[in-house]
């Protein structure tokens, strides 16, 4: 069977030019960029032309990029070298839609007792109320960390905005960007962010790579205490192979920003349209407009997510649900309960994300399977009768 | 993600016993849309006391749906005092077993037999004796305590697993904590 990868914001197919620039890197090109010889000096070069190849694609400059192994540690790298350059500092603004990687370090750190953490609300819409966040900056906040686009909405975060509140303030902005590369594009000198994390595996590179920007002047100390790879900001040797394919990757994701805006954009909305055309009961969450041009997220009335994606399953079709139930907590997930979506729908949300290698005939495919997978679940549903919600 | 044996995956995709049941006379309810996972539970019982027919309706997930469907072809054809000795493990067992953090669906079964049997006879489920520590799955300190004590859970992810306790607002971790401790230290 074949399958319909509609679950891009989880991950993404390594691009074949990705590939084909990584392998003899693997193969015979094996050196360590740090030796002195040749050998391993022209796979140095290589990763320099990477380097080049990712500011590229968020408009820095090379000595701005620092190589890591995945969004999570440029998170945690980012957090743990803001709270240190402001040891005075003890106050920490963020969202209450965010990733784990931010929300569990911060929630961890609260729990300290040494740190008082903002947690600024979104509205029904998925969009941060800005009026708190600014009202919530004081001279003590340490570091303001804001995803640029929600994974499971799509929602964005006007950062350029935040970015001019947050430096007029001096206070340090950093932006997990995970989700927005790629999709839309990313300016760090327009926007004047100071930190901002992205990750390879979801811009077609392999996993376990991923980059932090950190703006030039900004005080950065280590995460991984190691050699005096990346400028001794990042110790341990490279892993070159996945850096090589990043860099490419970055350089494809540039181009296929115009697709992504377009060719991407319009699948999605033929898709999120004929669904809830087709299924009664069925509304997006999350704001329409400022939203990626690749996810939607869908909430069916009276059915539940993963007896939803099952069903998609046995069909090919590849997405994610809204509710986490795959432990006994039967609690949707917390960016649909922040934005206040009605149990009756958030644990029937389905994320559909798409990437420029979907056609009009994969759209096509879901929007067949789809109704009858919910009616059948509707009609196994105490909560369903004569085709409504009861 | 999926760890579910193949007679789970089977009872999900052709699910036995699906819908209302025509000339039921006991129904049994159990779960909310708010706690994520529903079940009603549909019996024809005869005038001796016999499960001629049952049928469910339920919002959950696949787990949620087989248990419902097993619970169904288990009963069918027992006396009433038979299906009131049905436990959850009972359940788990018809279908192969269940993954950890899935064993509440089976409870789910267990809770609405019991209250379709007492639909039928008549009798009111009394409130649950003891206080109260779960207030978003309304579970009690009696009910943890069974849980900690009979399946020897050491946690409070364990107990959520089986019983759905603490998996809402988190709230009543603290107290859950001091339960299992409490049996720990009695050993």
């Amino acid at each position: 069977m074949d399958i319909v990868y509609t679950d891009n914001n989880a991950t993404t197919k390594v691009d074949d030019e990705v590939l084909k620039e990584m392998l003899p890197y693997f193969g015979k090109l094996y050196g360590n960029p740090s030796s002195m010889h040749t050998f391993g000096d022209q796979v140095k070069k290589k990763l320099d032309e990477s380097r080049q190849r990712v500011a590229d694609l968020i408009n820095a400059d090379t000595e701005e990029i620092i190589f890591t192994s995945c969004g999570t540690e440029s998170d945690s790298a980012a957090i743990l070298s803001a709270i240190k350059a402001n040891p005075e500092k003890k106050h920490i603004i963020t969202s209450n839609v965010e990733h784990p990687a931010i929300k569990n370090f911060y929630q961890k750190l609260q729990k300290t007792k040494s740190y008082e953490v903002t947690f600024v609300p979104v509205n029904k819409k998925g969009l941060l109320n800005l009026d708190l966040l600014y009202k919530s900056m004081t001279d003590d906040t340490a570091i303001l960390s804001l995803m640029w686009a929600n994974n499971e909405t799509g929602v964005i975060f006007p950062i350029e905005e935040i970015a001019k509140k947050a430096n007029e303030k001096n206070i340090l902005f950093h932006t997990d960007a995970v989700q927005a590369a790629g999709k839309v594009p990313l300016d760090v000198k327009k926007t004047g962010v100071d930190m901002l994390s992205l990750s390879g595996h979801k811009i077609h590179a392999p996993k376990g790579v991923g980059i932090l920007y950190v703006k030039k002047g900004q005080k950065f100390s280590p995460f991984l205490i190691g050699g005096h790879q990346e400028n001794g900001r990042r110790g341990g040797t490279e892993n070159t192979a996945s850096i090589i394919g990043l860099g490419k990757a970055c350089e494809l994701a540039k181009e296929n920003l115009t697709i992504m805006d377009t060719k991407v954009r319009e699948l999605r909305d033929y898709l999120q349209n004929q669904l809830l055309e087709k299924i009664p009961s069925s509304s997006v969450n999350g704001d329409l407009d400022q939203r990626l041009p690749n996810t939607v997220s869908i909430g069916f009335d009276a059915v539940e997510g993963e007896s939803i994606l099952l069903m998609m399953d046995r069909e090919g079709i590849c997405a994610s649900s809204g509710s986490a139930c795959t432990s006994g907590s039967l609690e949707p997930s917390h960016v649909l309960m922040a934005m206040e979506v009605p149990f009756k729908s958030a644990h029937g949300s389905i994320r559909f994300s798409l990437s420029h290698y979907n056609t009009k005939a994969e759209m096509d495919h879901i929007i067949k399977v789809m109704p009858p997978v919910i009616k059948t679940l509707r009609e196994m549903s105490p909560f369903w009768k004569d085709g409504k919600m009861v | 993600m999926w760890d579910y044996t193949d007679a789970v995956k089977d009872h999900f995709l052709n699910p036995r016993n699906v819908g209302e049941l025509e000339g039921a006379n006991a129904i049994g309810e159990t779960g909310s849309i708010s706690c994520g996972d529903a079940l009603r539970l549909f019996l024809k019982i005869n005038n001796s006391d016999r499960i001629i027919d049952a049928s469910f309706m339920t919002f959950g997930c696949a787990s949620a749906v087989a248990s419902s469907s097993a619970l169904t072809e288990i009963i069918k054809g027992m006396t009433l005092d038979e299906a009131a000795k049905i436990t959850n493990e009972d359940i788990s067992d018809y279908l192969g077993g269940l993954p950890k953090a899935k064993m509440h669906c089976s409870v789910m079964g267990q809770s609405a037999l019991k209250k379709a049997i007492a639909d039928y006879r008549g009798v009111q489920i009394l409130d649950k004796p003891g206080e109260m520590v779960c207030e978003c799955f309304e579970v009690t300190d009696l009910e943890i305590l069974d849980a900690v004590k009979g399946k020897g859970l050491k946690d409070i992810e364990a107990v959520t697993d089986y019983l759905k306790a603490g998996g809402g607002c988190g709230n009543c971790h603290e107290r859950i904590e001091e339960l299992i401790e409490s049996v720990e230290a009695k050993g």
